[in-house]
């Protein structure tokens, strides 16, 4: 082998203290070997033993009402159209509605689950059958009510554009296991995108290797992943290797390990090309993992995603996140939000039993939540919520939290936390110690300053801990 | 373990507290760290009798006898509104609390010669004005073409390192012309400079080079990165927005290589400059690029102050080499900058409309002043023909009508009917629209006016500058429609409020019946139309009245009166009207540019039941109230416009007239900063939160920095003339370091968006500085600047990497070899279509749209449906930098290849190398179509033999011939391809691929 060759081998032995685990032995035509050069989603190991290795956030965009779902408010049942008290609004701001608008009784009728009794509506009839494998916070708070800065937020740690996605922070931490997939892997199921955008997943000034790569259900999961028209398999393998052998080339003229990562990037998308489209393939699943989600294949739906983030865990992704942005019932809350859980329940329940079933749910984190909640006072007529930041619902599963934990309390009205709030830095807190992280440590330089996820802010929730 | 803590002498409280046993451990734990000799957070040092008592930024640290007023004290013990110290950490235990409270109750007696006994504050080697540094000697002064190569050797000779050859002409040409034009060169210019044996062939191709308007592309968009530009708002409704002249701007700011100083001046303050041009205006664009968030809901003033952090956070990162924004919330933790002075800055910026205003190219502005011309024309005809004129106005001026006396309501706006837009009270009663953009709404004011009873209600359409080209209305065009015009009265006890008819209308415009604009269609299939007023009382949902009567009039302020079919008597003083303005002539999607709203409202109401709209123009109406004699000629031409309007027969000059206002151009739209005339205060705001604001603050600068010159008075322009001062420290250096980080992959602080005192160490610092003075002495010519740059011998070495120099330095922080690094992802894509030959070299105009998966642009992938209307024609095939650039849908391509979305100001790219860009390059339409077109080309104009095409494809790509073996891989890869009967021109195709995929085709070598 060049002389060349060996001392770039050595130097990324040496200089970048990988280990032989994270070289990528990409085969050439001639037999060759060349090192990948230093991967940065080389796994890796955090700060202690992790309880949690990856994670499936699905994210319900629009801000679910949690008065219509988790948390039961007979009294404001009681009080439905009449005015809230004058000294809960003092200096609350609302979106839409004057906060001095009448009370909104719940629309739903609530029962107990489960060991653990927990309170969940109606509409929930499919999450009623997991409540004990799962842990309900109502008592989540957050700083703002408008979707995007609340969305960013959520996401990042921050409203300020410009932030690493959670996502990007665990694969930044923790790298992936997946060798020929994406490590942050991003699937958008609601009526639309969420308007937090691409940066909900971005990388902010992490390196771009660790934002979300958007997936789709239908079609090439991943752009350009299809050879274009007039190139067969047998085409791109030959190019493939042909680029390779010239880059291989320059490489021993010039020296720069960059192309050793060039050679082993297109030895990778290589591989995706096969395995992204085995993976989509839901239709070999068994019937009765498809009929649990409710899965169909071919048709695009959340379901499909979920039964999807299954199977990327499976193959070691790192994070999926799924985007279903449907829950702004400013207006017809009834028919709307039924309508969402119709699409949703079932694949949420199906996720958490099938991952239990597989003993994939001990290391993966479930986390289910939008960016705010909705105001106990009405919107329009008396069918609609407004924004809500001051408390919410969101419930977990799996990798270390605590199951059938009902956690959290609001006051009669679920207007304000009265017991054990969780602000969303505290849940990133949480949520990263769960992955072995101390949230204060995992940090990356920009700007002049060491940059977190939770800022300066977050402590981890000891009670939702198993 | 527990015992351990037993053996803490407790303090007694009759004990006093002593500082070495019982303070200075305190301090030196928790405190020192920051606050120390290595470190001197906010200008404190706490490890010193001296450095104590004196204190930093925040005045002194001690008051001895009174621990509460101590900023020592204070902020251990997280009084006031600072971040309680130490910062980041837990907050000391209470016995340390008490023993420090104790101690400075006691007097703070701190013994002489304990601590440390310097009290120096290490001033930032960044914050005091670069000075030119002597060139230092080296070992091989021959190797030195001009003093970087100085400064370079000689760290190179104290690491004992030799500096690389120089490269060969082919690549040293290739690495030029990507470095200053992002293209590559083509095999023309490759062989007249191989062939150039003349002593000034390099000088003549960087020549060359830098006078191409392609020099302005490629460093334009280098900084529009910093400038955070971008095609759309950004946030959830991320509406297409119109920028591209200030991006033109750059790139021909660039080209005509306008100083660096200006350069800055007109970003910050070009409106403000003595007859400010247009393009001076459009370069307050960069102020402008900050998101704007519309969603439904939101506090327009929450947004406007997030964009003005942003601004600071633009000229912190782009301009300034600081990171100021850490100062939005509290004082600066490293560096010695304090809240209040971001305030201070913040104040320059504060007092500024965001404005939208109509801006022309070179050719609309021959047609502009043609139609402008023509009519002055006309009028100076009439004049010259009409000697008696003046005393004909006067006589129409005497004659004119008493007007209806109106009495200004002050309405109270119902928030839900407003669709989620919010109307902003003004001083004058008016209310101008703004936040989120319904294209449907009917939004209800509720009044009691003064008057005992109501004849008639009038209806203002007034101008904002915060309206697009000054409205009146809120469409993109600066116009709105009103569908229906309607009133209610709601006596007191009366359950429900009762319906008022409207039976006469008249407005001071009223256009002819005509279809609505397509992007207004709704999807409703109906014909919906605008026309004169008489449409905003016809009770139907389908017509409108429109104030449009074409370019300039259309943005002119207008007023319509309303007769109610009987007076509303009012004399109880109880009752209510109620007018709707209902809107809904805008489009079906409301997250897009399609809203049909009116911009800003007044209503007034009148007892006279005779009263119409005021045919006379505000402007003229604003003359005729200046006494006769003391009008200017410029106000007397303007009654003169309207007045003839009244003659009838100058019937004929009218129509010429009007024809002309038809033919003005249309232009584009701009998003600037105009100055408000009524200072908008400035106030410190707690934690960044402007809910909470506290002291006012003036325009001012930090003290760590140069000072404001002389006779500032606060405007963005002292701000600009400060800033490009020869004494800011940063200003230069931040420039000239991003410049190097470019052509050499880091620039000589690693950090380049921080000069601060959290920097990185700079490589070589003595260069930045030398770099910087003579940046700032040549006129800050940045084309001077690249010229010195890229004669250098430093940046004309080889690439290539020793093993001995990939151990020594991977990074090539020290420079003994040229830059090798893969080029930017707009520029990767421009190799290709030059290449191919595809690339449109046209050199500005609005964004382009390239080929892209439509999914991306659609709901559940975006939030909103938008427009990407793939280009079919030669705009195709233009260069990167034109791709419209949707923050929320960052265009894939880029993305894959780390191109920044604009969300915030980038001055450093990542580099990174992945699987999905290895798929982009392999399998994207564009590049596919680029492939197929150098594969064709190779065919049909790269000779006969298979050797000779494929030498043609390595010099369109990569400058250069292939070696032996790379033409028998190739050769070989052709053959199989044959072999499998693939066709000529696919198999060419394929082998055009291969190409256009290698490393070296994306890199600078």
């Amino acid at each position: 082998m060049n002389d060349k060759l060996q001392v770039a081998r050595r130097w990324f032995l040496e200089e970048c203290g990988v280990g032989l685990g994270s070289l990528a032995l990409a085969s050439m035509a001639q037999g060759a070997t060349v090192p990948s050069a230093v991967n940065p989603l080389a796994p890796k190991a955090p700060h202690f033993k992790p309880k949690a290795k990856r994670v499936i956030f699905l994210f319900m965009a629009g801000a679910p009402s949690h008065l219509e779902l988790f948390d039961n408010k007979p009294q404001l049942a009681k009080f439905d159209g009449t005015l809230p008290p004058a000294e809960l609004l003092k200096g609350y701001r609302a979106a839409f509605i004057n906060p001095n608008s009448k009370l909104l009784g719940p629309k739903f009728p609530f029962q107990r689950y489960g060991q653990s009794g927990a309170e969940l509506s109606s509409l929930l009839p499919h999450l009623s059958t997991v409540v004990d494998d799962i842990a309900i916070v109502k008592s989540m708070a957050t700083d703002a009510f408008n979707h995007a800065p609340g969305q960013i937020l959520m996401n990042t740690g921050s409203m300020i554009f410009g932030r690493p996605s959670f996502g990007a922070w665990t694969t930044y931490g923790l790298g992936s296991e997946a060798q020929d997939l994406p490590a942050f892997v991003v699937f958008s199921t609601g009526k639309k995108g969420p308007s937090g955008g691409n940066s909900c997943w971005g990388s902010g000034f992490l390196p771009t290797v660790h934002q979300g790569v958007q997936f789709r259900a239908s079609g090439d999961p991943v752009l350009y992943l299809s050879n274009p028209p007039g190139v067969d398999a047998e085409l791109q393998r030959d190019s493939m290797d042909t680029i390779s052998k010239l880059n291989r080339r320059r490489l021993e003229k010039s020296g720069d390990p960059e192309i050793a990562t060039r050679i082993s990037s297109y030895e990778m998308a290589f591989k995706m090309q096969s395995s992204a489209p085995d993976l989509m393939d839901i239709s070999k699943e068994p019937k009765h993992v498809l009929d649990m989600y409710g899965a169909e294949p071919g048709k695009p739906s959340f379901a499909n995603c979920l039964l999807l983030a299954r199977r990327l865990a499976e193959r070691g992704v790192r994070f999926v996140q799924i985007f279903h942005e449907a829950w702004d019932q400013h207006g017809s809350l009834v028919k709307d939000i039924t309508q969402n859980c119709k699409d949703t329940d079932q694949a949420c329940a199906a996720l958490v039993k099938d991952l239990k079933q597989r003993g994939m749910l001990e290391d993966t984190l479930v986390v289910w939540g939008g960016e705010f909640g909705r105001t106990p006072m009405v919107q329009g007529g008396s069918d609609g919520r407004d924004h809500h930041p001051n408390a919410f619902t969101m419930w977990m599963a799996g990798g270390g939290i605590k199951p059938g934990l009902v956690m959290g309390e609001t006051d009669e009205l679920g207007f304000n936390v009265t017991k054990d709030r969780v602000h969303v830095h505290d849940l990133h807190a949480t949520l990263l110690h769960l992955l072995g992280f101390d949230h204060t440590k995992l940090t990356y330089k920009s700007q002049g300053r060491n940059f977190r996820l939770t800022d300066v802010h977050g402590h981890v929730v000891e009670k939702l801990l198993a | 373990m527990k015992s351990i803590f037993l053996l803490v002498p407790l303090l007694l409280p009759a004990q006093k507290v002593d500082f070495v046993q019982d303070v200075q451990p305190i301090l030196k734990k928790s405190c020192n760290g920051c606050h120390g000799a290595a470190l001197q957070s906010g200008g404190l040092r706490l490890d010193g009798k001296v450095a104590t008592f004196r204190g930093g930024v925040s005045g002194p640290a001690l008051k001895p006898g009174s621990a509460k007023e101590s900023v020592l004290y204070q902020r251990v013990m997280g009084m006031g509104e600072q971040a309680r110290m130490p910062m980041g950490n837990k907050p000391l235990p209470a016995e340390q609390l008490e023993i420090l409270e104790r101690w400075i109750n006691e007097g703070a007696v701190w013994p002489d010669g304990v601590g440390a006994a310097s009290a120096d504050i290490k001033k930032h080697w960044a914050f005091a004005a670069p000075k030119r540094p002597d060139i230092p000697a080296v070992s091989d002064p021959k190797w030195v073409r001009n003093p970087i190569d100085a400064f370079i050797l000689a760290k190179l000779d104290k690491e004992q390192l030799k500096p690389s050859p120089e490269a060969a002409k082919a690549t040293l040409l290739r690495r030029l012309s990507l470095d200053l034009t992002g293209l590559p060169p083509t095999w023309e210019e490759v062989q007249s400079f191989v062939r150039d044996k003349s002593k000034r062939a390099y000088e003549k191709q960087v020549d060359r080079l830098l006078a191409s308007p392609h020099y302005g592309e490629r460093w334009g968009r280098h900084w529009l990165d910093a400038a955070r530009y971008a095609d759309s708002d950004g946030y959830e409704k991320d509406k297409a927005r119109s920028v591209w002249f200030y991006r033109d701007w750059v790139i021909e700011a660039h080209n005509r290589d306008l100083p660096y100083n200006q350069f800055l001046t007109e970003q910050l303050a070009g409106d403000l400059l003595p007859g400010a041009t247009q393009s001076q205006k459009v370069a307050t664009g960069f102020l402008r690029n900050s998101m704007i968030n519309e969603e439904g809901g939101v506090d327009p003033e929450q947004f406007r102050m997030e964009a003005m952090y942003d601004r600071m956070d633009a000229i912190g990162k782009g301009m300034l080499g600081l990171t100021i924004q850490c100062a939005q919330c509290h004082n600066h933790k490293y560096d010695p900058l304090r809240q209040e002075e971001y305030y201070k800055l913040f104040a320059f910026l504060n007092n500024s409309h965001e404005a939208n205003i109509n801006v022309f190219t070179p050719a609309e502005q021959m047609q502009r002043a043609k139609v402008l011309n023509g009519i002055k024309e006309i009028e100076a005809d009439l004049q010259h023909r009409h000697p008696d004129w003046a005393e004909r106005m006067a006589r129409w001026e005497q004659g004119l009508r008493n007007r209806t006396r109106w009495e200004v309501v002050k309405p109270e706006v119902d928030d839900i009917s407003t669709g989620g837009q919010k109307y902003l009270m003004q001083g004058d009663s008016s209310m101008v629209a703004s936040g989120y953009a319904p294209t449907k709404h009917r939004a209800k004011f509720t009044f009691t006016p003064q008057l005992a009873a109501v004849a008639s209600i009038r209806l203002e359409l007034l101008n904002d500058p915060n309206l697009p080209l000054g409205g009146p209305g809120r469409s993109i065009r600066g116009t709105g429609a009103l569908t229906e015009f309607e009133v209610e009265v709601e006596r007191s006890g009366q359950e429900k409020a009762e319906k008022v008819k409207v039976v006469r209308a008249t407005a001071d415009i009223n256009p002819a019946e005509r279809e609505l604009e397509k992007i207004y269609q709704d999807k409703s299939n109906k014909k919906r139309v605008v026309g004169p007023i008489a449409f905003a009382i016809d009770g139907k949902d389908e017509t409108a009245w429109t104030h449009d009567a074409g370019p300039v009039l259309r943005n002119m302020p207008r007023n319509a009166v309303f007769v109610l079919e009987k007076p509303i008597d009012l004399s109880d003083r109880r009752t209510k009207i109620h007018v709707y303005l209902k809107q809904n002539h805008g489009g079906w999607n409301s997250d897009d540019n399609q809203n049909h709203n009116l911009g800003r409202v007044r209503l007034s109401v009148s007892d006279d039941a005779q009263a119409e709209a005021d045919p006379i123009p505000a402007r003229v109406r604003e003359a005729l109230a200046i006494e006769a004699a003391r009008r200017s000629p410029q106000q007397v031409q303007s009654i003169f416009s309207y007045w003839l309007t009244t003659v009838p027969e100058w019937a004929d000059a009218q129509a010429k007239i009007q024809a002309l206002w038809q033919e003005h151009p249309e232009g584009s739209t701009q998003l600037v900063l105009a100055e408000r005339d009524d200072r908008r205060m400035t106030n410190v705001l707690e934690r960044g939160d402007f809910l909470k604001p506290k002291q006012e603050v003036m325009p001012g600068v930090p003290a760590f920095l140069n000072p404001l010159p002389a006779g500032a008075r606060g405007t963005r322009l002292d701000l600009a003339q400060w800033m490009t001062d020869r004494n800011a420290p940063t200003t230069a250096r931040a420039f000239v370091n991003r410049v190097w980080q470019t052509y050499f992959g880091t620039g000589i602080v690693e950090t380049s968006e921080d000069l601060g005192t959290q920097s990185a160490a700079p490589s070589h610092r003595e260069l930045l500085d030398w770099l910087a003075v003579e940046f700032m002495e040549s006129g800050w010519s940045m084309k001077k600047l690249h010229r010195m740059i890229v004669s250098s011998n430093t940046y004309r070495q080889v690439s290539e990497l020793s093993p001995e120099l990939l151990s020594r330095d991977p990074a090539n922080r020290l420079l003994a070899r040229g830059p090798r690094l893969r080029v930017e992802g707009e520029i990767v894509r421009d190799i290709t279509l030059a290449a191919s030959g595809l690339l449109n070299r046209q050199v500005g105009g609005p964004s382009v749209y390239p080929p892209a998966p439509e999914f991306l642009f659609q709901p559940p992938s975006s939030y909103g449906p938008k427009n990407w209307y793939e280009e079919k024609g030669a705009n195709r095939y233009r260069r990167g930098l034109y791709t419209f650039r949707f923050r929320s849908v960052p265009y894939p391509v880029f993305t894959n290849f780390d191109t920044p979305n604009g969300d915030v100001s980038c001055v450093r790219r990542v580099r990174s190398n992945t699987p999905l860009q290895a798929l982009t390059l392999l399998n994207e339409p564009l590049f596919l179509e680029a492939a197929k077109a150098l594969g064709e080309r190779a065919m049909q104009e790269g000779g006969k033999s298979d050797a000779d095409r494929i030498r043609y494809v390595y010099r369109r790509t990569l400058s250069r011939d292939p070696e032996a073996v790379e033409l028998d891989d190739l050769l070989s890869f052709l053959n199989r391809q044959r072999e499998r009967k693939l066709g000529e021109t696919q198999s060419w195709t394929a082998l055009a691929r291969v190409v256009l995929n290698l490393d070296e085709t994306i890199t600078k070598e």
